[in-house]
């Protein structure tokens, strides 16, 4: 796998109690191929990483594996300096992760979808105000469907619902595994700016994608390094 | 743009309406899950009231078997769909990852789901009643047991769905990891429904009940959670 990123220290035995993400020598197996082998980085406030490789690389994987999903592999990953192994709530409260499913239920409209998520994730003692959440999904261009079942929407309508979730999120680390399949043009045009935003007031993101990205907090400094690790073809 | 501001003293309740609410609206919008059950129960004892014959006492002899095996059976099937739609459309990946506690996100799952597919199967207790020759008095009986029973066997049953969640279909798995664990509802349940009949004291067994119940509640989100957990490494 190689990893295209910018202002990313890869210094991976640096002071442990540092904030941010923090990966150190991590390795995966799945089945009895070797996808990540001895993977360390560190990201910071404001900094971005686009994870980028060949098909069948490990890049959802070690995505589950930040996000704390995936619980088989050797290595730490830590955040603030804690192994969330240890410690997985003070990771679970600022993290944000959308996968390759987007996570929304078919038979509910794309409101009802938000909300659930909003008291699974960003739970307070008021409840987000419904006006809040049409505005989230303006943001992504569903306002007008915003009482249509999901399953009358398009997968790139779908998909866009649990992109709103970046709108209303203040999750100080992005975890977000393809977050452009399924999107138009303009689209991925909106979701860069968002990302781009999120670096500008401090937050991570790791991405993958296939897709060349065009966000500044991303490639200000690209530095491509070609690592030696990554997978066995 | 607005940004939400995380109140650290949020309500630990907020997750668990949230998913019962979301559940309950998923269910309702479609018709199957909650009344595929309860048709499966009346179809299966009237099955037994053909295969046994028309003899009164020999009917209500093994109505509190046939009643408490035909419960568990339909709720059993009804649990393989429990948490293989949200692991199909990613919302159980959104709900391991939540801040909020998953002990309270699984309990709120199992009582949605024992909402449709327990409860009518515990008010269809009269017609039960009627189908196998049981005196009506003892129908007041046979509903509370069954409303214990029903909620033994979905959380239990739960264990199972979520062990099997990542498989293509668990059904036949379903049933034989978890029918071992059945034996004790199945023995003091029936015990019960037979002592309303025979109108014996029924509180031996209903305390039996009732602490198999708050077991089964307390212990099975536990295994529960494991098993959801594991089903993210596949």
């Amino acid at each position: 796998m190689s990893i295209e990123s910018s202002n990313i220290n890869v210094q991976p035995h640096d002071d442990p109690t540092r904030s941010g993400l923090t990966l150190d020598s991590i390795c995966c197996e799945r089945g009895d191929r070797l996808l990540i082998q001895d993977l360390s980085l560190h990201i910071a406030d404001g900094q971005g990483v686009r994870i980028e490789g060949p098909n069948g690389s490990g890049k959802t994987t070690l995505l589950r594996v930040i996000a704390g999903l995936s619980q088989q592999y050797d290595g730490q990953v830590r955040w603030n300096g804690e192994d969330i192994r240890q410690n997985a709530s003070s990771l679970a409260t600022e993290c944000l992760y959308i996968g390759h499913l987007a996570g929304v239920k078919a038979l509910l409209t794309p409101l009802e979808n938000l909300s659930w998520w909003l008291s699974l994730h960003i739970p307070s003692a008021k409840p987000i105000s419904q006006e809040v959440q049409l505005q989230a999904l303006q943001s992504v261009g569903l306002d007008r469907f915003a009482d249509t079942p999901c399953h009358q929407l398009s997968a790139g309508q779908q998909r866009r619902i649990a992109l709103a979730r970046l709108y209303l999120s203040e999750h100080r680390l992005w975890v977000l595994d393809e977050p452009f399949t399924a999107i138009d043009a303009a689209g991925v045009v909106l979701l860069e700016q968002r990302i781009a935003e999120h670096l500008a007031q401090g937050g991570m993101a790791i991405v993958t994608t296939h897709q060349a990205m065009n966000i500044a907090g991303f490639t200000s400094h690209s530095l491509s390094v070609m690592s030696a690790n990554g997978a066995i073809s | 743009m607005s940004t939400i501001h995380r109140d650290e003293h949020a309500p630990i309740f907020a997750a668990f309406n949230a998913l019962l609410l979301r559940d309950l609206r998923v269910y309702f919008r479609y018709r199957g899950t909650w009344l595929n059950p309860l048709v499966f129960v009346l179809m299966v004892i009237t099955l037994f009231t053909l295969g046994i014959g028309p003899d009164p006492s020999a009917l209500s002899n093994h109505a509190a078997g046939i009643i408490w095996v035909v419960a568990l059976l339909g709720i059993m099937l009804s649990l393989d769909a429990l948490f293989r739609a949200d692991y199909d459309d990613g919302s159980l990946e959104q709900l391991l990852l939540s801040p909020q506690p998953l002990y309270l996100s699984v309990l709120a799952k199992i009582l949605a789901h024992w909402f449709i597919t327990g409860l009518p199967i515990v008010l269809a207790s009269p017609l039960y009643s009627l189908m196998l020759g049981i005196p009506f008095s003892a129908v007041p009986a046979l509903a509370v047991g069954l409303l214990f029973g029903s909620g033994i066997l979905s959380f239990i049953g739960a264990i199972g769905a979520a062990l099997t969640v990542s498989l293509r279909s668990g059904g036949l798995l379903i049933a034989l990891l978890t029918l071992p664990l059945y034996v004790p509802a199945i023995i003091f349940g029936s015990q019960f429904v037979e002592s309303a009949i025979e109108g014996w004291p029924l509180m031996p067994t209903f305390s039996m009940l009732l602490g198999l119940l708050i077991g089964a509640m307390v212990l099975s989100p536990l295994a529960i959670i494991g098993g959801l957990r594991l089903s993210q490494d596949v």
